[in-house]
């Protein structure tokens, strides 16, 4: 992050931003602040706000109520075109009718900007996304990747303090938008400038992101690194859509600083209690899990009776789900290569009750979940 | 699955057989325009020009075509302005109110011509409208509005509305998204509407008789009286000429609409 040439973006603050349909809240008060030159991705499933916070941030919806800065200044009311926010869309939306290079150029046009330094501008933009030989060809003629590429030389060519971009590889291969994901990482890092990104991918929130807000009903769950989101979720659903997790709920009794779980007769512990009531729940990271045979002797940790029920080799290890006796699914990963499972196997589920996540439930966070 | 070469002849000659029975009326006038004697007998007797030089300098004539030319050109812009105007509209409505709406505009297409003359007629006369170069323009612009909204409603129907939007986000407003964006994309489908709007209104008959008068009268007014007056071949030199210019601007615009279609991705 320190190589950035100069901060050149905006912040943004959204203060209590809410966008109703009729009686359908699609956005109900969006409280979000974004460091300029900051990589923010919006995250969240189809329908969670997220691309509707990018259109209000963009000026292509207006919010209902609430406050938006860009740069310390309010655009609330000031239409789209004048906002001078650079947007890629997961569509392209190249123009068809002009070449690529009358594409880039554009938004220049539009400033009135001309001749040699209008040229030197589109072309030093087509380097950036390194499409600078395809200036003559039609969008038509262009792979999606390479559209996009173009879109976004669009959207940056006239250096907006500010990227919005709307699930931009949405329509790509994963090949591709791997590399693509890279490619927007360096761009970002050369600019300077603010970029708001919106997906549904977590693990491609994990690649880009400075900060990653998680957005679920019109809210957000949680703002912060992916390190922050992964370890410690603040609510069960950020736990549930960032990475994979096993969820744990039984009759709970809180004694002192320990939370004890009874599931199926069994009971789990961790010295940890949950600060806000609620009922609680425990989450667990893959990686947290062990395996072992059932019956075998190891002290000291929680120890719940399932039987295999799917394994996966890796390479890099191996992936179990394991079937309690209360039926829910445990996701175990295991680089143990002496020890292996197959499907069926009586075995007993092990882990340290220091690394539980200890939850309030919401019954939210599972219908929300594809 | 392959044919047999007896089924490929035999559906050749069927193919050709309707062909011909489909234009043969209309090639009969080429040959007559030509006739020797002032007669529209088939088949004609020598060769002569004389028909085409008396078009062409027979005030009659030459004042009706150009009357057609001036009102066909005129309804041409017209109808294209507001058949693309209410394409638009309709392209932005919500579907229901703006299905109605797009049957209505083109009942004009359905309705008898000779039902929407009677009407057009009885109007005209209470306002003046008989034999006035308005009268004309506006009857046929009622006709050949149809045409464009199809031709424009079908290239909205292709046209992405996200390309507006992402013109606005890189500094155009309304109008200069509609200039630099919209207009370019659908100029195909007007270009189209335009021609077929011109012709429609220039072979008008049924509605321009009802409407004319001696001093206002269009080409195919002219033919009419010419033909039920006395049997003047000009009439088939007219027809032969009519044929060949309405022949390259449908011509035309079949070609644009083709093209319009093959260069969507």
């Amino acid at each position: 992050m320190n190589q950035r040439p100069e901060n050149r973006g905006a912040a943004i603050d959204l203060d209590t931003v809410s966008k109703a349909y009729g009686s359908f809240k699609a956005l109900d008060a969006v409280s979000l602040h974004i460091k300029p030159g900051e990589f923010m991705t919006l995250l969240g499933p189809s329908g969670s706000g997220k691309t509707t916070t990018l259109n209000v941030i963009a000026g292509f919806t207006d919010a209902t109520s609430g406050e938006l800065l860009v740069g310390g200044k309010s655009v609330v009311g000031v239409p789209a075109h004048k906002r001078n926010i650079g947007v890629v869309f997961q569509h392209y939306a190249l123009f068809p009718h002009m070449t690529v290079g009358r594409n880039v150029a554009y938004p220049l046009a539009l400033r009135g900007v001309t001749g040699a330094e209008r040229e030197r501008r589109v072309r030093q933009a087509l380097d950036m996304v390194k499409m600078a030989d395809f200036a003559h060809r039609y969008p038509s003629e262009l792979s999606g990747g390479q559209q996009q590429r173009v879109a976004l030389a669009r959207a940056i060519v006239f250096d907006p303090p500010l990227l919005l971009m709307d699930e931009p590889l949405g329509a790509l291969d994963k090949k591709l938008r791997e590399w693509l994901q890279l490619e927007i990482k360096r761009i970002h890092r050369e600019l300077g400038t603010t970029f708001v990104y919106v997906t549904h991918d977590q693990e491609e929130a994990l690649v880009l992101s400075d900060r990653i807000a998680v957005f679920n009903r019109g809210g957000i769950e949680q703002i912060g690194t992916g390190r922050e989101l992964y370890d410690e979720p603040a609510t069960l659903f950020v736990g549930k859509f960032i990475g994979d997790s096993t969820v744990l709920r039984g009759q709970a009794a809180t004694s002192g600083d320990e939370t004890a779980l009874a599931i199926s007769g069994q009971t789990v512990v961790t010295d940890k209690r949950l600060a806000n009531g609620g009922r609680p729940v425990m989450l667990l990271r893959p990686e947290k899990l062990a395996l072992a045979p059932r019956g075998a002797a190891d002290a000291g940790r929680n120890r719940l009776a399932g039987r295999v029920g799917e394994a996966i080799y890796l390479g890099s290890g191996s992936k179990y789900e394991v079937v309690l006796a209360d039926g829910s699914k445990a996701i175990v990963r295991s680089t143990l290569e002496a020890q292996s499972f197959a499907i069926g196997d009586e075995v007993d589920l092990l882990f340290a009750g220091r690394d539980v996540k200890l939850l309030a439930d919401d019954d939210k966070a599972d219908l929300t979940l594809t | 699955m392959e044919m047999k070469p007896f089924t490929r002849v035999v559906l050749g000659l069927v193919c050709l057989l309707v062909a011909i029975w489909l234009v043969a009326p209309t090639l009969v006038v080429v040959p007559m325009s030509f006739n020797e004697n002032k007669s529209l007998a088939f088949p004609p007797q020598g060769f002569s020009w004389q028909w085409y030089q008396n078009f062409f300098t027979n005030p009659d004539w030459t004042s009706s075509f150009l009357n057609s030319l001036k009102v066909a050109s005129i309804v041409a812009v017209l109808a294209t302005v507001l058949g693309t105007l209410a394409a638009f509209g309709l392209d932005r409505m919500r579907a229901r109110p703006a299905n109605m709406l797009r049957m209505l505009m083109l009942t004009p297409m359905v309705v008898p011509g000779v039902v929407l003359a009677i009407g057009i007629y009885a109007v005209y006369l209470d306002a003046h409208l008989v034999g006035t170069l308005t009268g004309f323009v506006l009857a046929h612009t009622i006709l050949a509005l149809p045409f464009v909204l199809i031709a424009v409603s079908a290239n909205l129907e292709v046209f992405d509305r996200r390309l507006e939007t992402a013109a606005a986000s890189l500094g155009a407003g309304a109008l200069t998204t509609f200039r630099t964006v919209t207009l370019p994309l659908i100029l195909p489908g007007m270009l189209s509407g335009l021609l077929f709007a011109f012709a429609t209104s220039f072979d008008e008959i049924v509605v321009s008789l009802f409407i004319t008068n001696p001093y206002l009268k269009t080409l195919p007014v002219q033919i009419y009286s010419s033909i039920t007056r006395d049997a003047d071949p000009t009439v088939a030199a007219v027809g032969t000429i009519l044929l060949c210019a309405t022949t390259l601007l449908i011509g035309g615009g079949m070609l644009l609409l083709g093209r319009e279609r093959k260069g969507r991705p």
